[in-house]
């Protein structure tokens, strides 16, 4: 049995503390008023550039060029409103994704009964603990941000909008909160029971006399990935692709997924490689961990190819509604745009290609985090172009959220690592995977 | 042609011929060959073969495959016969990339595949015309051939392969290839 020592509980603890104050504080300085906002706006100008701006002035008519910088102004001040809602959802998207794509990867390897892994079945099954909070979680701040917000992630749930958008007023039957939250609520119920359900079969059967649990779970598993590949494409055009909704990719469900499920099997292989390291998982050798990092690689390089379909396709047809999507990316999101695919691909393509390096801990460690990091600017740069457009930056509103959720994720997970044993000894492919050696 | 003597030992199962190595390899022999109708795993390990370096030739050769895609790209439609790719910029190579992307990865991908396996036709000795090395047609089939070099231990040898499990025992005249 894992114990959740004192000095980790502080420490996720210590992450939600500094997190919420910082969310808090990112919270307090996003309102800014007009007056304030233009100021802004006239320092980053500022030098001849104001100049020449007082030279406009006098050739055009002065009313409408007021106008037009009081609507510019009033445009930049929703981005700063936005920016700490966007930086939470953001987070929360991002963690709750990790648990999310590993239930998708214990689901299959229930379904195809697999004999390699189920050594680390509970280490699954302690991160997958996470999804009914962290789904519920992000699903309240989307709601939120139409509700008690000022429409500060969906511009779509804005009524002002939609009436003078022809496009999203075809789109309402589907795009409207009430949808929205049935939708999600189905979601998230559906994870959830199978989640609930799978666990239970799984403590069962430690001490079952036959193999009716691993039938029962077998069944419910193959079940949830039909459900899954529905439910996880629609969630992304629900909590993801909406945000710009005029825009529309019919490969952002997969391109979501690929995110997910690397971004889920690298969080797998860090947290065996800690219990490891604790000495809880002596049955866990590197073979394992050979497994892991060939998941890690291969993905890696399935996000890459659907990142690149993506792009191709949308640059290649240059249709003026489609692309606005990569000029955005390309002209105000450069760095994290182009950066991610060194992250994601170039550094785990080349450190996890040679066999030998897939063994040895540190070195997944270290491409491990970089793969996460890499995927957390991935969603980053999905909602951002969006929300906060070229205001953005990765300050004290977005670090905060990452701390926020990254010390509940480890407290959820930690807590629920401490109600099972750790080896899932009833599993009849439990000495399969234990002999399992490359 | 100078002629050198060899034992050959037959089995019949791939275990016993793994434990058989194994015990050949604590004894000291050298091991020349070992002829089997279907890869063994881990028979490599056992008899002490040094790791392959086919993946490092590999990973050039895509290398390879990867910087003639691009130059042939390049010469062919930017330099020599620029294109219009879709209305995009011409004259540049890396504002087109994206409509390269998928011919820099085949070429990739054929130049490390095909170069992979014909080197390690070459490299396992293989190559057209060749005659075969395999001393017994019966290691195509169902039977597993180990070859060790005599040096006037016949007899020792002869008994401790016996031990081992093997079905048949020949010693051979080989000319040196």
């Amino acid at each position: 049995m894992y114990t959740f020592s004192n000095k980790l509980k502080t420490f996720s603890i210590i992450l939600m503390v500094l997190g919420f104050l910082g969310v808090g504080y990112g919270f307090m300085t996003s309102h800014k008023s007009l007056d304030e906002v233009k100021i802004i706006l006239a320092e980053e100008h500022g030098g001849s550039h104001a100049e020449e701006d007082t030279n406009n002035v006098i050739a055009v008519d002065s009313s409408t060029e007021a106008q037009k910088a009081d609507e510019h102004a009033k445009h930049v001040q929703h981005q700063i409103e936005n920016r700490p809602w966007a930086a939470l959802y953001v987070a929360a998207f991002f963690f709750m994704m990790i648990a999310l794509g590993v239930l998708a990867f214990y689901g299959i390897q229930r379904a195809s009964q697999a004999g390699w892994s189920p050594v680390l079945f509970r280490v699954m099954e302690g991160i997958t603990a996470y999804l009914l909070p962290g789904a519920l979680i992000v699903l309240a701040i989307a709601v939120a941000s139409g509700t008690i917000g000022h429409y500060n992630l969906f511009v779509w749930m804005d009524p002002d909008v939609v009436a003078n958008d022809k496009i999203i007023q075809n789109k309402s039957g589907f795009l409207n909160i009430t949808g929205f939250i049935i939708r999600g609520l189905i979601f998230i119920t559906g994870w959830s029971l199978y989640r609930y359900f799978a666990r239970k079969f799984s403590i069962a059967q430690d001490t079952a006399e036959d193999n009716k649990n691993f039938k029962k779970a077998f069944r419910i598993s193959a079940a949830f990935l039909v459900f899954y590949i529905y439910t996880e494409s629609m969630m992304s055009w629900d909590w993801i692709m909406s945000v710009d909704p005029h825009w529309f990719s019919t490969l952002f469900g997969w391109y979501v997924f690929a995110s997910m499920i690397v971004s889920g099997i690298t969080v797998i292989a860090l947290l065996a490689i800690f219990l490891k390291a604790k000495g809880y998982l002596e049955f866990v050798n590197d073979s394992h961990l050979h497994d892991l990092a060939k998941y890690m690689f291969g993905f890696s390089i399935f996000w890459t190819y659907l990142w690149f379909s993506q792009f191709m396709l949308i640059w290649y047809a240059n249709i003026p509604e489609e692309v606005t999507y990569f000029v955005t990316r390309i002209e105000d999101f450069n760095l994290p745009f182009f950066g991610m695919l060194i992250l994601n691909f170039v550094f785990p393509f080349l450190l996890l290609m040679n066999s030998d390096f897939k063994r040895v801990p540190w070195f997944i460690v270290l491409t491990g985090i970089v793969v996460l990091l890499g995927h957390y600017i991935d969603i980053f740069v999905m909602i951002m172009p969006a929300t906060v457009g070229d205001r953005w930056f990765i300050g004290i509103p977005e670090i905060s959220s990452v701390l926020f959720f990254a010390g509940l994720f480890l407290f959820i997970i930690f807590t629920a690592l401490t109600k099972a044993p750790l080896l899932a000894k009833g599993n009849p492919f439990i000495k399969e995977s234990e002999n399992f050696h490359y | 042609m100078e002629s050198s003597k060899v034992i050959q030992a037959i089995y019949n199962d791939d275990d016993v011929l793994m434990a058989a190595v194994k015990k050949v390899k604590a004894e000291k022999h050298h091991i020349e060959e070992i002829y089997t109708p279907f890869p063994v795993h881990g028979l490599d390990k056992a008899m002490g073969l040094a790791p392959t370096r086919l993946a490092i030739a590999s990973f050039i050769y895509g290398c390879i495959g990867l910087i003639i895609a691009v130059l042939m790209m390049n010469y062919m439609m930017i330099s020599d016969w620029p294109q219009n790719i879709g209305g995009k910029p011409s004259f540049s190579y890396i504002e087109n990339m994206p409509a390269f992307v998928p011919i820099m990865f085949e070429l990739t991908v054929f130049f490390a595949a095909h170069l992979m396996v014909i080197t390690f036709y070459l490299r396992s000795r293989m190559w057209p015309f060749k005659k075969a090395e395999n001393p017994d047609p019966r290691t195509t089939d169902d039977h597993f051939l180990m070859e060790l070099a005599v040096h006037g231990n016949e007899k020792e040898l002869e008994n401790l392969l016996k031990e081992t499990g093997a079905v048949e025992i020949n010693i051979v005249d080989k000319e040196a290839h």
